[in-house]
Parts: structure tokens; sequence; C-alpha cells
């Protein structure tokens, strides 16, 4: 097997480096470059989301809405009940994988004496997932998965139906906290394996150009936002 | 893929008497772009947000080869693997001995127009290895052994008839054998057809929208959530990324993604924005054990330092295609390559050649919606401009058109001769039914008059004599 034989490296680098009429990089422009690694500059800020934190937490939801999620925001005790009610009031079986997430473990899933949980990765047949959130950003109502073993990326994508449980403290205003969210967590340079940013439930607009809704990921998505 | 570019006008021909390709066409402009105006319309930032798009991609192609480089530190710090390609074969042999590696006997394909550029599908098959198109688009298009058609929507060409009828020729041998009249359950029964391939597959492949130095993730973009599942069920994720999809960090890459999706779709994000970073991690449950990112040159780096460089800046949204008169009238096939509209007109003669693509930017009218729409402001009217130069200091231009220059700058540059042919063809051309206020047929503008009337001045003379009278 070719491991990267470095005469193709250096054919793509010195030819660059040729049709910029310079070596590598030096001086000034390197230091610019490592300085932009180290602080990355930001872009221009996106007023909308630059809000006090409550209407930032309704913003996310009024996004999230509109792009074709369900929000129902309730209190850490009421979080098992909502999700049971929400399965029967879709007609679904109260049976659901569960991410093995310490964000989830404090929620009174024992009093639901009808639901069945499986705690795991998402498998082909799973109907309904139950996953927390690393962020949410308010900007667009996007949620912000961070892969890991209490968070399988299977969760976010394989089931039916995802249901997400959320703390109002973990929404954000825009991208850019979140990623200030995530280098505290996880270190400067060290991202988790996947980070699944989502809009929604999966959809197309391949067919004549209209949106429907459940091409390859779940067809609905329901968010739990926990006041508080 | 094999070019058909230099049939460019017969491809227009039919792509104007095709009735199906017509009506699809026909959607695009109430379409994607009245979304992106209306996307632009709500974000007060969105053109702030474009200047930084192209400033920031201009700084990366200053610095392309030491934000590759640390690029490539970070992937190989993580436990992954990057090959670098100066050539589609190349790229091709890379992934065929990857994939080969990995005793693959399918691979669950994301959509990359890269992947369409060096002809993978065909070299796989031929290692009899089955590319499965996971895409919807791309699924139906590979199907019908069509290429695709627009690098956002590779199926935008066909009707919601053409695919239902795709779909019961292949599909009623798994079963499915009710021919579909909804889209939803079109949509819904290419999910279920391609839910157990996702599961057998060996490798998943995928393109990048960016590659981010600062950590070492490829960065997708998607509404199907296709290309997470083909990233995250097989046991081998490539990545296939040419070099000018480098940007510095994060930030970088959230001005890029508000651009992005406004611009291809007109929606305030896509459904899926996925950054993959290395293999399964200890304790994972699931992701692939093996990572490889090939990084592909295939003549970029020839026009970086080139008066072509700002073409460099694309990010692939389709926007200059969504709003290009020419595009709208003839679909993305008469293009005859993998890049269709300005973007193609520009980008393909600079990868295949002026020889086979120099009708493609011949295709303009110069209008410039193509630049006033693009998230980077690359300034497509004038690359075009260009490569008719190039075109045309190669005597590469047909005899006639030389010739028929030649002769205009000859006349043009002698005013008298000049006042008198133009009023004597002045009068000839009254003979031909100025009076009705159209021409219905004119000599030597039969491509014009054969589809349509063209219009007619106002009589009183040429241009000259008008001008001379008013100013008395």
């Amino acid at each position: 097997m070719s491991e990267a034989p470095t005469t193709a490296r250096a054919q793509i680098l010195n030819g660059i480096r040729r049709s910029l009429r310079r070596g590598e990089i030096s001086g000034e422009q390197r230091q610019a470059a490592l300085a932009r690694l180290a602080r990355p500059p930001l872009g221009p800020t996106v007023a909308r989301a630059q809000l006090a934190q409550p209407e930032k937490v309704a913003l996310f939801c009024q996004w999230a809405e509109t792009n074709n999620a369900t929000v129902a925001r309730v209190a850490a005790p009421d979080v098992a009940a909502e999700v049971v009610s929400f399965l029967a009031r879709n007609n679904l079986p109260a049976r659901a994988a569960m991410a093995p997430s310490p964000l989830l473990a404090d929620y009174d899933w024992a009093a639901q004496k009808m639901l069945s949980l499986r705690r795991g990765r998402g498998e082909g047949g799973d109907q309904v997932s139950i996953t927390g959130a690393f962020a949410g950003i308010a900007e667009t109502g996007t949620l912000v998965m961070a892969s890991g073993p209490d968070h399988p990326v299977t969760l976010n994508l394989l089931p039916d139906t995802h249901i997400v449980v959320i703390r109002e403290s973990d929404i954000v205003g825009g991208y850019e906290d979140v990623w200030r969210r995530l280098r505290e967590r996880y270190g400067k340079d060290h991202m988790p394996r996947t980070i699944n940013t989502i809009t929604g439930p999966s959809r197309t607009g391949e067919i004549e150009q209209a949106m429907e809704l459940g091409a390859h990921g779940p067809r609905r998505m329901h968010i739990v936002v926990v006041r508080g | 893929m094999e070019s058909t570019a230099r049939d460019f006008n017969d491809n227009v021909d039919h792509a104007l008497a095709d009735p199906n390709l017509q009506d699809s066409l026909s959607k695009l402009k109430v379409g994607f772009s009245e979304r992106r105006r209306q996307a632009a319309e709500r974000l007060p930032e969105f053109e702030a947000l474009r200047d930084r798009a192209r400033d920031i991609k201009n700084h990366a192609l200053a610095n392309l080869d030491f934000y590759l480089e640390e690029f490539e530190r970070k992937v190989l710090a993580l436990g992954g693997h990057v090959h670098w390609a100066p050539t589609a074969a190349d790229a091709r042999r890379i992934i065929g001995e990857l994939c080969q590696s990995a005793g693959a006997r399918t691979v669950a394909k994301s959509k990359s127009m890269v992947a369409e550029e060096i002809a993978l599908n065909e070299h796989l098959e031929a290692l009899g290895i089955a590319p499965i198109e996971t895409d919807l688009g791309e699924y139906i298009i590979q199907l019908r052994h069509e290429p695709p058609s627009h690098i956002i929507a590779p199926a935008v060409h066909l009707t919601k008839d053409q695919v239902a009828d795709t779909f019961l020729e292949h599909h009623a041998r798994l079963g499915f054998t009710r021919r579909l009249t909804e889209r939803n359950d079109l949509v819904a029964e290419a999910r279920q057809v391609l839910r157990q391939k996702f599961l057998d597959a060996d490798v998943g492949l995928t393109g990048a929208n960016f590659l981010v130095a600062e950590t070492g993730s490829s960065m997708l973009v998607t509404n199907e959530g296709n290309a997470d599942l083909s990233n995250t069920l097989p046991r081998m994720h490539i990545v296939l990324a040419s070099i000018e999809k480098v940007i510095p960090t994060l930030e970088d890459a959230a001005v890029l993604l508000r651009v992005l999706a406004r611009s291809a779709t007109g929606q305030e994000s896509s459904a899926y924005t996925t950054l993959n970073t290395g293999p399964k991690r200890e304790g994972d449950l699931d992701g692939p054990e093996h990572y490889h990112v090939v990084i592909l040159d295939n003549g970029r780096s020839a026009v970086l330092g080139t008066e072509m460089q700002e073409i460099l800046r694309c990010i692939r949204c389709g926007a200059c295609m969504n709003h290009c008169p020419v595009y709208g009238a003839i679909g993305g096939h008469a293009y005859g390559w993998v890049y269709p509209g300005p973007l193609g007109a520009v980008l393909t003669p600079q990868l295949i050649g002026v020889e086979e693509a120099g009708n493609l930017p011949n295709a303009s009218t110069f209008c410039g919606r193509c630049e006033s729409v693009c998230p980077v402001r690359i300034p497509l009217p004038k690359l075009m401009r260009h490569w008719r130069e190039r075109e045309f200091e190669r005597h590469l231009t047909p005899t006639a058109v030389r010739q028929g220059l030649a002769l205009w700058s000859f006349v043009a540059r002698r005013p008298r001769l000049y006042r008198r042919l133009t009023s004597l063809a002045n009068r000839v051309l009254a003979l031909f039914g100025r009076a009705e206020g159209r021409y219905r047929a004119l000599p030597l503008a039969s491509g014009w008059t054969r589809f349509r009337d063209l219009p007619a001045p106002p009589a009183g003379g040429t241009f000259h004599t008008q001008w001379k009278k008013r100013r008395t």
C-alpha cells in the first residue's frame, strides 16, 4: 500500500511555492499564520444572536421550529414524562435507544414504567433515539453533538425519530461560542472524533427542488429544552 | 469523466429541444435563486460576511502550503493518514489501493464533485468494487448512468415523473413494484433501499467542503445525512479533497458556513454540518477504525499566482449556475464535463484544457449575475474574458469568427467607410421586414432567427445619423 510517497507531497507543496513565487513562508508571514491558528480572529458579528440568555433560548426554539423540529420546554423533573407523552402523541412505541450519557442520567426515567430503554449505539432498526447535546446554537436553531463513549454518532443518524434533551444553559449564540466551549472542554488541539451540528430533521431538495423530510437521517426531531 | 465540452454547440441544441429538461429548468428561477434572495435579506450582515469570506479564502490561498502542512500534522497526530495526489490518476490509484487493503466489496459514496472529476467510480468498478452513490440526486443519476448536471443538485435536470420511472425500473426486483407519484414516497423508497447498503458498506468515501488546518478536521455540509452515515458506519472513511479546500480555523469555517448554505439553497443552515477528526477513539461505540485524507492537486497549484487564481476561492455553492440565464436555458449537461455554469466556464478550460473546453467561456452574455451572487466575490465574467483572450491568442477561435472580427476591426478603424457601410446595411435591413417591428429571418443571423424573431430597431437611420440629428 502506498503510504504518502514524499515525492508526491513535495511535488504539490513545491508546485504551490513555485506558483506563488516564494519558498516556504518565513518571517512576518509565518508569524501571522501561526498567530491566526493560535488565536483565531472572529468574523463579522451576527447581531441577531447577541441576546441575553432567556432571549437566546427563545430564538433557538423559534429557529428550531422553523427548521421543522418540534420543541417542548419543561422543568427537569418532567423530562421523562414529556418524552413518553411525545411518543404517545405520535403513535410511536415507548421504546428507545439512549445515549449512555451523564447528561441524561439525572432525569427520572425509572418513573416511566411503560418506557423501555436500551443504552448504547444506534442500530439500523431503531425507531427512536434519545440523546443529550453538547450545545444549541440560537442563531439557527442548531444542535451540536460531540461524539464519544457517552454519545455514539449512530444515535443521531439511524433512528426515524431523534429526541434531544438540552439544558437552557447549553444554548449559546453562534458557532463561535461552540468552538470556544469545545476548546475549553477538549483542549485547543483535541477535537472529538465527530462533531455533528444538526438543524432539524434530515431533508432533501433533490427532486424538483422541493424540500422533503426524512432523506437518510431522522424524519422527525423533537427537542426537549430543560428550564433552569 | 469523459468530456463532451468540445461538442458544446450540439449539446445546446439537444438541451433546448428537450421538453423534460426545459420543464425542470423552469423551476430553477423560482426555486434556489428566490430562496437565496430571501435568505440574504434576512441577514443584515450578509454582505459583510461575503467580504470576510473572500478575504479568508485569499489568505488561505496565499499561505496554502503552510496550512496544508498544518492540516496534515494534526491529522497524523490523531491517528489518521494523509495521501498526496498530484494528478487524478494518483488519486484513483491511492483510493483503489486503500479500498483493496480494506477488502472492500462496496463503497458508500457521498456526493463529491472531486470524485466525479477524477472518474473514481469507473476505476473502482474496474477493480471489482461497487461504488454506491448515497446522495439522493447522485443515486438517481447513477441508476440512469448519467453525469450530474448541477454541483449541489445533480439530478436537477429530471422531473418527478422521470425519477418515478427510474425507481420502478430498478427497484421492482427489490420488491417495490408500484409506480410512485408523490415526492415523499420516492424519498422514502430510496431511503429504504439505501439504508441496507449503508449498513453493508466496507468503506465510506466523502468529499469535504473545508479542511480545517487548526484542528485537522474535514468538514462536510449536507441536508440528507448520507455523508454522515458514510463516515460513521463503514470500517474505513476516506476523505477526498482538493488542495484549495483548506482554511485556517474553525472561526473561518463559521463565516464560510453562513454564506454557503444561504447562497446554495437559501437555507439559514443546512441540516447537517459535520466535523470529522481522525478515526474512532478509545471507548467509542461507533465510527470508522481507519481515517484517510487524499489531497488532490490536479492542476490547481498551477493556477495560483496567475490571473485565474480567484477561481480557487470557490466554495461550490452553485449560486452562479442558479442565477445564470445560459445555465437556466441549457442545464448542466451541455457544458460537457463535471462543473457546469459560470464556474465550469472558468474552471473546465483550466482542468482539461482550453483546446477542449474553449467554447464554455463564450457561453455567457456577461450579464454579471453570477458575480453579483458569488459568496466569495469571484469576478466570473472577468475570468471568462481572460479565457476568451487566451483562446483568441492561441488561434483556437473558429476561422469564421476570426475573419469576422478582423473584417469588423478593419471597418471600425475607418470612420467614413464605417458610416457608408452601416447606412447601406440599414437600408438593406428595411427590406427584411422592419415595418413589422421584428425580423423573421436575416442573412448571417440564422443562428438566432431559426428559433425566434429578432426585434428590429426603430426607423430613423443609423445610430450615427440619429445622434447627429439630436445634437443639432
